[in-house]
């Protein structure tokens, strides 16, 4: 028979063996057989468990460039941070206009009656 | 009420027993299911779970997928510690153990070739990494005076990393021809994604080897060698694992299209990595 003479010390799988390991091996390879209710992981997109499985994890999907969350000021303190400083800028900018808003506002009609001019003619 | 069979592997009769502790997928025992010289290792799941569409759903839940592979993970390996078996896909599911014995009448064929070719081996996982990012990272915040600076600092660091590429290129190949000497058989697998793995550095090398257990020893040497090598490439080593990656052909060869397909998805996955020869 095929008895084992013996059997190395396991490596790097005892316990805490690498989930991506495990799942590389019994999910992508193994035989296939197709079971007679028709489970059978060739037709479930592999591809698509591991897109899942790193969106799953938030720290990885940044390392995916998903980080939508992160200027998300309702997901995180950093973005309402920047959130704040944007409204104030936003603020100090319209107060800077309102307060020089009598020269700046000049310009303006002053087009307009200048189009107003001409279109008679 | 109603279960269901999982078959974890088929193998040959054998005598020792299992670890009496030992808890397949969804917490029951793992059996023997005896059908002329063959044996389907299976234990019983319930429907809920494990019918089509649930298990679909299940399947997209970190938590279940993690618990359940490492269930069927823990069968394998506790029978490749008293026998070799041929490891089936997370998932293979029967209605009841006619229906598996259906199975294993219709490919006992196949199945026996498998195990004769697979008797004895185990399969050794190789990994190589490149640990560059890192290290650019630590070298990049150098202040530069000037534009000129600036560019020649950047064609170092690019030519560094093309160099760094080069040598992680070469190590690898070199490494996979020194094992695929001494194992077997191999498979190049897809490089393993770190966004995925939670491994630092690039994954460069993702390979399998077949290695009968009674040289194992060697191999494992063979590979420890070489740690440590090269600078900034890391060497990991994972098994010994039940043939995980040799399984598939031989069904493979005339055996109907189902088994066919698997043959293709199996190679599909193992594109990439080091261009084989």
């Amino acid at each position: 028979m095929t008895f084992p003479s013996r059997v190395p010390e396991p490596y790097g799988q005892n316990g805490s063996a690498n989930l991506a390991d495990i799942l590389e091996r019994v999910l992508d390879k193994g035989l296939v057989i197709a079971g007679d209710i028709r489970i059978n992981l060739l037709d479930i997109e592999l591809l698509t468990i591991k897109l899942r499985l790193i969106v799953a994890s938030v720290d990885k999907a940044k390392e995916m460039g998903i980080d939508w969350w992160e200027t998300d000021p309702a997901l995180s303190s950093h973005a309402r941070r920047d959130e704040l400083s944007r409204e104030n800028a936003e603020l100090r900018a319209r107060l800077a206009e309102l307060d020089d808003g009598g020269l700046r506002r000049e310009p303006e009609p002053a087009i307009e009656r200048g189009r107003a001019r001409e279109e008679p003619s | 009420m109603t279960g269901l069979r999982y078959v974890y592997a088929v193998c040959r009769p054998f005598d020792a027993a299992l670890q009496s502790q030992l808890k397949g997928v969804a917490g029951a025992p793992p059996r023997q299911l005896r059908h002329h010289d063959l044996i389907a290792v299976v234990s019983e799941v319930p429907e809920r779970d494990f019918a089509e569409q649930p298990l679909r759903a299940h399947l997209e839940d970190l938590d279940w997928l993690t618990e359940t592979a490492r269930a069927h993970q823990s069968v394998i390996d506790a029978l490749t510690v008293v026998t070799t078996p041929l490891p089936l896909r997370l998932g293979t599911v029967f209605r009841d153990d006619s229906g598996v014995r259906v199975m294993l009448e219709a490919r006992e064929e196949g199945f026996r070739r498998t195990l004769d070719r697979l008797a004895g081996r185990v399969e050794w996982g190789v990994k190589v990494y490149a640990e560059s990012e890192e290290r650019e990272s630590s070298q990049a915040p150098a202040k530069v005076s000037s534009g000129r600076d600036y560019l020649r600092q950047r064609r170092r660091s690019h030519r560094a990393h093309e160099e760094m590429w080069e040598n992680a290129d070469r190590f690898a190949r070199r490494l996979h021809e020194t094992l695929a000497e001494f194992a077997e058989d191999t498979r190049l697998h897809a490089p393993q994604n770190s966004a995925l793995s939670g491994v630092p550095g690039r994954n460069v090398l993702n390979a399998a080897y077949l290695v009968p257990r009674a040289h194992s020893e060697e191999f494992v040497e063979l590979v420890d060698r070489t740690k440590g090598e090269e600078p900034g490439l890391r060497v990991e080593l994972t098994g010994p694992w039940a043939a995980y990656s040799f399984s598939g052909e031989g069904g493979e060869t005339g055996e109907g299209g189902e088994t066919g397909d698997s043959g293709g998805a199996a190679t599909g996955a193992a594109g990439g990595g080091v261009d084989g020869r």
